[in-house]
């Protein structure tokens, strides 16, 4: 399904400090798309629990953010990409409470509930690609 | 290295989080208000979020952590002022802070905390 890009860039998420840009980036790219406080700090949410799993789990990556619009629809989607271990099984890592690095395991499920869209795909040994769009 | 700055205000420690906190922030956060609490014998701590236009997992689980560990060294926390579109967000995340009270702005926290104090609920205490 090709979806027409506004804009798009990549941003590196290799350490912490780039955890912090990249919700810096987002809320600015959400706040161009026109996308209410609510959404904003959803998507903002979604991404910082993203990228920290990118960072910690994947051993950093990068994400590459595309402003979308879909017969007016406008949307941010977020794709973060590492070439980690990968995820085992990501039904599991889905699971609010499923937790590897010792966090409250709710990064990727809760992620996944603040999106619209969220796919994720992940060999394990091969790295690790999650998808998320928040549409307005 | 940077701090957020813990003041003490009478037997209080109070916390105003003004900045975008990376992970390593927040954990020394956690550390150095635990090692406050038991150097200034506080009996309580307030934090302030009104600023913070984001918490995900990692900050709800130090807001956790400080309560309980707050909890265990007889100080009690209450953390204020979160914006309406964070609790929306933080809900919908699954994470429901249980375990820390909260108050809609510094002043009702500072209530909370003085009540908290108070022999009535079993907390008496000497004044030195």
């Amino acid at each position: 399904m090709a979806m027409p890009v506004i804009k798009t860039e990549r941003r590196p998420v290799r350490s912490g400090d780039d955890v912090v840009r990249v919700r810096q980036v987002v809320r600015l790219w959400a706040v161009d798309l026109g996308f209410g406080l609510v959404e904003q700090t959803k998507i903002v949410t979604a991404s910082s629990e993203i990228a920290r799993n990118t960072l910690e789990h994947g051993g950093g990556g990068e994400v590459t953010l595309d402003a979308l619009s879909d017969n007016g629809r406008r949307g941010l989607r977020l794709i973060f990409e590492d070439k980690g271990p990968g995820i085992e099984n990501v039904d599991q890592a889905l699971k609010d409470g499923f937790t590897t690095g010792g966090g409250l395991g709710l990064g990727l499920g809760g992620a996944r509930r603040l999106s619209s869209e969220f796919s994720s795909d992940s060999r394990p040994g091969e790295g690790t690609r999650i998808t998320l769009t928040r549409w307005r | 290295m940077e701090r957020i700055p813990i003041l003490k205000m009478g037997e209080f420690l109070l916390v105003t989080i003004q900045v975008d906190m990376h992970d390593r922030l927040a954990l020394t956060l956690q550390d150095d208000l635990t090692t406050m609490i038991v150097k200034s014998r506080a009996h309580g701590v307030l934090i302030d979020i009104s600023a913070l236009e984001v918490v995900d997992s990692f900050i709800g689980r130090m807001l956790g952590n400080i309560a309980s560990m707050s909890r265990v060294l007889d100080a009690a926390t209450v953390v204020v002022g979160m914006q309406p579109a964070v609790a929306i967000t933080l809900v919908e995340l699954g994470l429901s802070l249980t375990g820390v009270r909260t108050a809609l702005n510094v002043e009702k926290g500072m209530d909370l905390l003085r009540g908290s104090l108070a022999p009535a609920n079993g907390h008496a205490r000497h004044q030195n």
